[in-house]
Protein backbone atom coordinates (compact mmCIF):
# COMPACT_ATOMS: atom_id res chain seq x y z
CA UNK A 1 0.00 0.00 0.00
CA UNK A 2 3.02 2.54 0.68
CA UNK A 3 4.24 1.95 -2.87
CA UNK A 4 0.97 2.16 -4.46
CA UNK A 5 0.21 5.28 -2.98
CA UNK A 6 3.35 6.65 -3.45
CA UNK A 7 3.74 6.09 -6.58
CA UNK A 8 -0.15 7.19 -7.23
CA UNK A 9 0.96 10.74 -5.65
CA UNK A 10 4.27 10.92 -7.69
CA UNK A 11 2.40 10.63 -10.62
CA UNK A 12 -0.04 13.56 -9.59
CA UNK A 13 2.77 15.65 -8.05
CA UNK A 14 4.69 15.38 -11.22
CA UNK A 15 2.45 15.93 -13.74
CA UNK A 16 0.09 18.74 -12.19
CA UNK A 17 1.75 22.21 -12.79
CA UNK A 18 -0.13 25.54 -10.89
CA UNK A 19 -0.56 24.39 -7.56
CA UNK A 20 -3.08 22.66 -4.90
CA UNK A 21 -6.38 23.23 -6.87
CA UNK A 22 -5.08 22.13 -10.51
CA UNK A 23 -4.18 18.77 -8.61
CA UNK A 24 -7.59 18.09 -7.70
CA UNK A 25 -9.40 16.57 -10.53
CA UNK A 26 -6.00 14.29 -11.01
CA UNK A 27 -6.74 13.13 -7.93
CA UNK A 28 -10.11 12.55 -8.11
CA UNK A 29 -9.35 10.64 -11.52
CA UNK A 30 -6.41 8.76 -9.56
CA UNK A 31 -8.50 8.06 -6.31
CA UNK A 32 -12.03 7.79 -7.29
CA UNK A 33 -12.15 6.63 -10.96
CA UNK A 34 -9.61 4.23 -11.23
CA UNK A 35 -8.51 2.79 -7.98
CA UNK A 36 -11.84 3.21 -6.26
CA UNK A 37 -9.91 4.11 -3.12
CA UNK A 38 -12.67 6.16 -1.75
CA UNK A 39 -16.72 6.83 -2.95
CA UNK A 40 -17.31 10.59 -4.80
CA UNK A 41 -19.21 11.67 -1.32
CA UNK A 42 -16.21 10.89 0.80
CA UNK A 43 -14.13 12.68 -2.08
CA UNK A 44 -16.32 15.77 -1.37
CA UNK A 45 -15.73 15.48 2.41
CA UNK A 46 -11.92 15.20 1.90
CA UNK A 47 -11.59 18.60 0.00
CA UNK A 48 -13.84 20.29 2.43
CA UNK A 49 -11.66 19.26 5.55
CA UNK A 50 -8.01 19.66 2.96
CA UNK A 51 -9.34 23.23 2.57
CA UNK A 52 -10.28 23.67 5.94
CA UNK A 53 -6.60 22.73 7.66
CA UNK A 54 -3.95 24.77 7.60
CA UNK A 55 -1.42 24.20 4.81
CA UNK A 56 -0.78 23.18 1.03
CA UNK A 57 -4.21 21.72 0.43
CA UNK A 58 -2.22 18.90 -2.33
CA UNK A 59 -0.27 17.77 1.33
CA UNK A 60 -3.73 17.84 3.04
CA UNK A 61 -5.72 16.01 0.53
CA UNK A 62 -2.45 13.60 0.60
CA UNK A 63 -2.50 13.16 4.63
CA UNK A 64 -6.85 12.38 4.33
CA UNK A 65 -6.47 9.58 1.63
CA UNK A 66 -3.02 8.03 2.90
CA UNK A 67 -5.03 7.31 6.38
CA UNK A 68 -8.01 6.26 4.72
CA UNK A 69 -6.22 3.96 2.51
CA UNK A 70 -3.52 2.27 3.92
CA UNK A 71 -2.93 4.09 7.70
CA UNK A 72 0.19 5.21 8.85
CA UNK A 73 2.25 3.74 6.41
CA UNK A 74 -0.72 5.18 3.75
CA UNK A 75 0.23 8.60 5.15
CA UNK A 76 3.82 8.23 4.52
CA UNK A 77 3.58 7.29 0.77
CA UNK A 78 1.32 9.94 -0.24
CA UNK A 79 2.81 12.56 1.73
CA UNK A 80 6.03 11.55 0.03
CA UNK A 81 4.70 11.32 -3.35
CA UNK A 82 3.48 14.67 -3.41
CA UNK A 83 6.28 16.50 -1.81
CA UNK A 84 9.58 14.51 -3.53
CA UNK A 85 8.50 16.00 -7.29
CA UNK A 86 8.56 19.18 -6.52
CA UNK A 87 10.97 19.43 -4.46
CA UNK A 88 14.13 17.74 -6.95
CA UNK A 89 12.73 20.27 -9.32
CA UNK A 90 12.92 23.22 -7.53
CA UNK A 91 16.12 22.07 -6.52
CA UNK A 92 17.61 21.63 -9.37
CA UNK A 93 16.19 24.63 -10.77
CA UNK A 94 17.77 26.65 -7.91
CA UNK A 95 20.76 25.24 -8.28
CA UNK A 96 20.92 26.34 -12.38
CA UNK A 97 19.46 29.59 -11.33
CA UNK A 98 21.49 31.29 -9.06
CA UNK A 99 24.13 30.95 -11.47
CA UNK A 100 21.88 32.35 -13.94
CA UNK A 101 19.86 34.95 -13.00
CA UNK A 102 22.90 37.78 -13.37
CA UNK A 103 22.72 36.78 -17.47
CA UNK A 104 21.44 40.01 -19.12
CA UNK A 105 18.93 37.29 -21.40
CA UNK A 106 17.67 35.66 -18.09
CA UNK A 107 16.95 38.91 -16.56
CA UNK A 108 15.26 40.63 -19.54
CA UNK A 109 13.17 37.45 -19.68
CA UNK A 110 12.24 38.06 -16.01
CA UNK A 111 11.78 41.66 -16.48
CA UNK A 112 8.77 40.45 -18.64
CA UNK A 113 7.55 38.05 -16.18
CA UNK A 114 7.15 40.08 -12.86
CA UNK A 115 4.47 41.86 -13.62
CA UNK A 116 2.68 38.98 -15.48
CA UNK A 117 3.10 37.34 -11.95
CA UNK A 118 1.56 40.10 -9.67
CA UNK A 119 -1.18 39.77 -12.56
CA UNK A 120 -1.70 36.14 -11.99
CA UNK A 121 -1.76 36.33 -7.99
CA UNK A 122 -4.38 39.44 -8.54
CA UNK A 123 -6.96 38.18 -11.01
CA UNK A 124 -8.64 34.78 -9.59
CA UNK A 125 -9.72 37.46 -7.34
CA UNK A 126 -12.47 38.01 -9.05
CA UNK A 127 -13.78 34.37 -9.19
CA UNK A 128 -12.80 33.58 -5.51
CA UNK A 129 -14.96 37.07 -4.42
CA UNK A 130 -17.71 35.64 -6.54
CA UNK A 131 -17.94 32.07 -5.28
CA UNK A 132 -17.64 33.15 -2.00
CA UNK A 133 -20.85 35.17 -2.19
CA UNK A 134 -22.57 32.68 -4.07
CA UNK A 135 -22.38 29.24 -1.98
CA UNK A 136 -23.01 26.14 -4.06
CA UNK A 137 -26.60 26.91 -4.98
CA UNK A 138 -25.81 29.89 -6.88
CA UNK A 139 -27.52 32.08 -4.75
CA UNK A 140 -25.61 35.38 -4.42
CA UNK A 141 -26.03 36.65 -1.07
CA UNK A 142 -26.29 40.49 -1.14
CA UNK A 143 -26.09 40.90 2.95
CA UNK A 144 -23.01 39.40 2.85
CA UNK A 145 -21.27 41.67 0.52
CA UNK A 146 -20.66 43.84 3.81
CA UNK A 147 -18.10 41.21 4.87
CA UNK A 148 -16.54 42.31 1.71
CA UNK A 149 -14.87 44.78 4.28
CA UNK A 150 -13.03 42.40 6.32
CA UNK A 151 -10.71 41.25 2.95
CA UNK A 152 -10.78 45.30 2.54
CA UNK A 153 -9.03 45.55 5.67
CA UNK A 154 -6.96 42.68 5.93
CA UNK A 155 -5.23 43.60 2.74
CA UNK A 156 -4.91 47.30 3.75
CA UNK A 157 -3.34 46.11 6.92
CA UNK A 158 -0.57 44.03 5.78
CA UNK A 159 0.10 46.16 2.79
CA UNK A 160 0.11 49.51 4.40
CA UNK A 161 0.52 48.60 8.30
CA UNK A 162 2.97 45.79 7.44
CA UNK A 163 0.89 43.45 10.02
CA UNK A 164 1.93 39.76 10.21
CA UNK A 165 -1.08 38.25 8.35
CA UNK A 166 -0.81 35.62 11.23
CA UNK A 167 -2.10 37.98 13.36
CA UNK A 168 -4.89 38.98 11.14
CA UNK A 169 -5.93 35.02 10.52
CA UNK A 170 -5.98 34.63 14.41
CA UNK A 171 -7.86 37.79 15.05
CA UNK A 172 -10.89 36.20 12.30
CA UNK A 173 -10.64 33.07 14.28
CA UNK A 174 -10.96 34.45 17.76
CA UNK A 175 -13.47 37.26 16.45
CA UNK A 176 -15.77 34.65 15.22
CA UNK A 177 -16.06 32.25 18.14
CA UNK A 178 -16.36 34.68 20.07
CA UNK A 179 -19.02 36.21 18.89
CA UNK A 180 -20.86 32.78 18.51
CA UNK A 181 -20.68 32.15 21.63
CA UNK A 182 -21.58 35.78 22.49
CA UNK A 183 -25.18 35.01 20.36
CA UNK A 184 -25.68 31.41 21.62
CA UNK A 185 -25.46 32.76 25.44
CA UNK A 186 -28.05 35.21 24.57
CA UNK A 187 -30.20 33.40 23.19
CA UNK A 188 -30.29 30.97 25.59
CA UNK A 189 -30.70 33.54 28.78
CA UNK B 1 20.58 28.66 14.20
CA UNK B 2 20.15 29.13 9.99
CA UNK B 3 18.27 25.69 10.12
CA UNK B 4 16.29 26.78 13.31
CA UNK B 5 15.09 30.09 12.03
CA UNK B 6 14.01 28.44 8.71
CA UNK B 7 12.11 25.66 10.34
CA UNK B 8 10.53 28.10 12.68
CA UNK B 9 9.72 30.21 9.90
CA UNK B 10 8.17 27.54 7.94
CA UNK B 11 6.63 26.26 10.35
CA UNK B 12 4.71 28.97 11.45
CA UNK B 13 3.77 29.41 7.09
CA UNK B 14 2.22 25.77 7.48
CA UNK B 15 0.44 26.11 10.36
CA UNK B 16 -1.43 29.79 9.71
CA UNK B 17 -1.39 28.98 5.77
CA UNK B 18 -5.56 28.70 5.44
CA UNK B 19 -6.89 29.21 1.77
CA UNK B 20 -3.67 27.37 -0.02
CA UNK B 21 -0.70 28.41 -2.50
CA UNK B 22 -2.11 31.46 -3.47
CA UNK B 23 -3.09 32.75 0.27
CA UNK B 24 -0.16 31.46 1.86
CA UNK B 25 2.09 33.81 -0.61
CA UNK B 26 1.73 37.09 1.67
CA UNK B 27 2.64 35.03 4.65
CA UNK B 28 6.16 33.24 2.82
CA UNK B 29 6.67 36.95 1.65
CA UNK B 30 6.45 38.83 5.32
CA UNK B 31 8.92 36.09 7.03
CA UNK B 32 11.08 36.17 3.99
CA UNK B 33 11.64 39.63 3.59
CA UNK B 34 11.33 40.35 7.52
CA UNK B 35 14.63 38.13 7.83
CA UNK B 36 16.54 39.15 4.83
CA UNK B 37 16.46 36.20 3.09
CA UNK B 38 14.93 37.14 -0.58
CA UNK B 39 14.50 40.33 -2.27
CA UNK B 40 10.60 41.38 -4.12
CA UNK B 41 12.19 40.65 -7.04
CA UNK B 42 13.78 37.34 -5.89
CA UNK B 43 10.71 36.11 -4.63
CA UNK B 44 8.57 37.01 -7.97
CA UNK B 45 10.77 35.39 -9.47
CA UNK B 46 10.16 31.73 -7.34
CA UNK B 47 6.56 32.48 -7.96
CA UNK B 48 6.84 32.71 -11.60
CA UNK B 49 9.07 29.53 -11.48
CA UNK B 50 6.46 27.93 -9.44
CA UNK B 51 3.88 28.59 -11.70
CA UNK B 52 5.49 26.96 -14.60
CA UNK B 53 7.04 23.77 -12.70
CA UNK B 54 4.71 21.13 -11.24
CA UNK B 55 3.68 20.69 -7.51
CA UNK B 56 2.20 23.03 -4.88
CA UNK B 57 3.33 27.02 -4.58
CA UNK B 58 4.23 26.17 -0.92
CA UNK B 59 6.35 23.49 -1.64
CA UNK B 60 8.19 25.18 -3.97
CA UNK B 61 8.76 28.16 -2.26
CA UNK B 62 10.16 26.78 0.93
CA UNK B 63 12.43 24.41 -1.14
CA UNK B 64 13.95 27.88 -3.37
CA UNK B 65 14.25 29.50 -0.07
CA UNK B 66 16.29 27.18 2.03
CA UNK B 67 18.41 26.17 -0.72
CA UNK B 68 19.48 29.83 -1.34
CA UNK B 69 19.78 30.82 2.37
CA UNK B 70 21.37 27.49 3.82
CA UNK B 71 22.25 24.95 0.97
CA UNK B 72 20.51 21.75 -0.17
CA UNK B 73 19.81 20.81 4.24
CA UNK B 74 18.37 24.02 4.00
CA UNK B 75 15.84 23.22 1.47
CA UNK B 76 15.25 19.57 3.37
CA UNK B 77 14.73 21.71 6.88
CA UNK B 78 12.59 24.55 4.98
CA UNK B 79 10.81 21.83 2.79
CA UNK B 80 9.89 19.25 6.16
CA UNK B 81 8.53 22.52 8.32
CA UNK B 82 6.29 23.82 5.86
CA UNK B 83 4.64 19.89 6.05
CA UNK B 84 4.96 19.59 9.38
CA UNK B 85 1.66 21.61 11.00
CA UNK B 86 -0.24 19.59 8.11
CA UNK B 87 0.35 16.22 9.12
CA UNK B 88 -0.31 17.08 12.84
CA UNK B 89 -3.55 18.70 11.86
CA UNK B 90 -4.57 17.42 9.29
CA UNK B 91 -4.18 13.97 11.04
CA UNK B 92 -6.45 14.91 13.80
CA UNK B 93 -8.83 15.98 11.85
CA UNK B 94 -8.77 13.04 10.17
CA UNK B 95 -8.96 10.88 13.12
CA UNK B 96 -12.17 13.08 14.34
CA UNK B 97 -14.01 12.48 10.86
CA UNK B 98 -13.87 8.60 11.33
CA UNK B 99 -14.71 8.63 14.92
CA UNK B 100 -17.43 11.27 15.29
CA UNK B 101 -19.26 10.63 11.63
CA UNK B 102 -18.30 14.28 10.58
CA UNK B 103 -20.72 15.47 13.30
CA UNK B 104 -18.45 18.27 14.33
CA UNK B 105 -18.28 19.86 10.80
CA UNK B 106 -22.05 20.26 11.14
CA UNK B 107 -21.36 23.07 14.51
CA UNK B 108 -21.94 26.50 13.74
CA UNK B 109 -18.48 27.52 15.66
CA UNK B 110 -16.36 25.15 12.87
CA UNK B 111 -18.94 26.45 9.87
CA UNK B 112 -18.63 29.95 10.54
CA UNK B 113 -15.28 30.34 11.46
CA UNK B 114 -14.08 28.51 8.09
CA UNK B 115 -16.74 31.65 6.22
CA UNK B 116 -15.33 33.86 7.85
CA UNK B 117 -11.86 32.60 7.31
CA UNK B 118 -12.56 32.74 3.36
CA UNK B 119 -13.23 36.41 3.75
CA UNK B 120 -10.00 36.55 5.37
CA UNK B 121 -7.83 35.17 2.71
CA UNK B 122 -9.15 36.98 -0.06
CA UNK B 123 -7.71 40.08 1.74
CA UNK B 124 -4.36 38.25 2.07
CA UNK B 125 -4.25 37.02 -1.32
CA UNK B 126 -5.08 40.85 -2.72
CA UNK B 127 -2.33 41.89 -0.27
CA UNK B 128 0.43 39.79 -1.78
CA UNK B 129 0.18 41.78 -5.27
CA UNK B 130 -0.43 44.65 -3.75
CA UNK B 131 2.77 44.35 -1.49
CA UNK B 132 4.99 43.03 -5.22
CA UNK B 133 3.62 46.72 -6.82
CA UNK B 134 7.36 48.42 -6.47
CA UNK B 135 9.69 49.82 -8.79
CA UNK B 136 11.93 46.91 -9.13
CA UNK B 137 8.88 44.68 -10.28
CA UNK B 138 6.89 47.27 -12.18
CA UNK B 139 10.06 49.16 -13.50
CA UNK B 140 8.16 51.20 -16.68
CA UNK B 141 4.85 52.00 -18.74
CA UNK B 142 6.10 48.19 -20.48
CA UNK B 143 5.35 46.39 -17.06
CA UNK B 144 1.73 48.12 -16.29
CA UNK B 145 0.84 46.60 -20.49
CA UNK B 146 1.51 43.49 -19.67
CA UNK B 147 -0.10 43.33 -15.80
CA UNK B 148 -3.16 44.72 -17.70
CA UNK B 149 -3.20 42.09 -20.64
CA UNK B 150 -2.45 39.57 -18.27
CA UNK B 151 -5.33 40.53 -15.92
CA UNK B 152 -7.92 41.17 -18.80
CA UNK B 153 -6.72 37.11 -19.83
CA UNK B 154 -7.05 35.97 -16.52
CA UNK B 155 -10.71 37.29 -16.11
CA UNK B 156 -11.88 36.92 -19.25
CA UNK B 157 -13.57 33.29 -19.09
CA UNK B 158 -15.55 34.54 -16.04
CA UNK B 159 -18.03 36.80 -18.28
CA UNK B 160 -18.23 34.89 -21.56
CA UNK B 161 -19.38 31.46 -19.68
CA UNK B 162 -22.82 33.21 -19.31
CA UNK B 163 -23.50 32.83 -22.75
CA UNK B 164 -22.73 29.09 -23.26
CA UNK B 165 -25.74 28.23 -26.29
CA UNK B 166 -24.86 29.36 -28.89
CA UNK B 167 -21.94 27.98 -31.19
CA UNK B 168 -19.87 30.72 -31.30
CA UNK B 169 -19.16 31.98 -28.14
CA UNK B 170 -18.15 27.91 -26.88
CA UNK B 171 -15.80 28.62 -29.32
CA UNK B 172 -14.82 31.93 -27.52
CA UNK B 173 -15.30 30.17 -24.08
CA UNK B 174 -12.56 27.46 -24.95
CA UNK B 175 -10.10 29.92 -26.34
CA UNK B 176 -10.21 32.33 -24.03
CA UNK B 177 -9.58 29.36 -21.20
CA UNK B 178 -6.40 29.00 -23.48
CA UNK B 179 -5.36 32.08 -23.23
CA UNK B 180 -6.34 32.43 -19.83
CA UNK B 181 -3.98 29.27 -19.13
CA UNK B 182 -1.12 30.85 -16.58
CA UNK B 183 1.75 29.01 -18.25
CA UNK B 184 1.02 30.15 -21.05
CA UNK B 185 0.36 34.13 -20.07
CA UNK B 186 3.44 33.66 -18.59
CA UNK B 187 6.02 32.27 -21.28
CA UNK B 188 4.14 34.89 -23.39
CA UNK B 189 5.40 37.74 -21.04
CA UNK B 190 8.61 35.99 -20.52
CA UNK B 191 9.07 36.43 -24.60
CA UNK B 192 7.70 39.75 -24.68
CA UNK B 193 10.57 40.67 -22.17
CA UNK B 194 13.29 39.21 -23.71
CA UNK B 195 12.09 41.16 -27.22
CA UNK B 196 11.64 44.41 -25.37
CA UNK B 197 14.59 44.60 -22.91
CA UNK B 198 17.52 42.29 -23.73
CA UNK B 199 20.08 44.63 -25.19
CA UNK B 200 20.74 44.17 -28.62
Amino acid sequence: MFFQLFLTYLKIGTFTIGGGYAMLPLIQREVVERKGWIDEEEFLNMIALAQAAPGLIAVNSAIFIGWRVGGWKGVCGAVLGAVLPSFFIILAIAMIFTEWKELPAVEAVFKGVRPAVVALIAAPLVKMTKSVLCQHSGRCSVSETVYLLIPIAAALLIWLGHVNPVWIILATIIITLCSIWLSSYRSSK
Amino acid sequence: MLYLALFISFFKIGLFGFGGGLAILSLIQMEVESHGWMSEQEFVDIVAVSQVTPGPIGINCATYVGYTTAGIWGSVVATTAIVLPSLIIMLSICRAYFWMNKRFANSPYFTQTLRMLRFTVLGLIAAAALLLIQPTTFIDTTSWIIFAFVAFFTILPNFIKKKEESRLSTFNFQLSTILSHPILLIVLAGIAGYLIYAPA
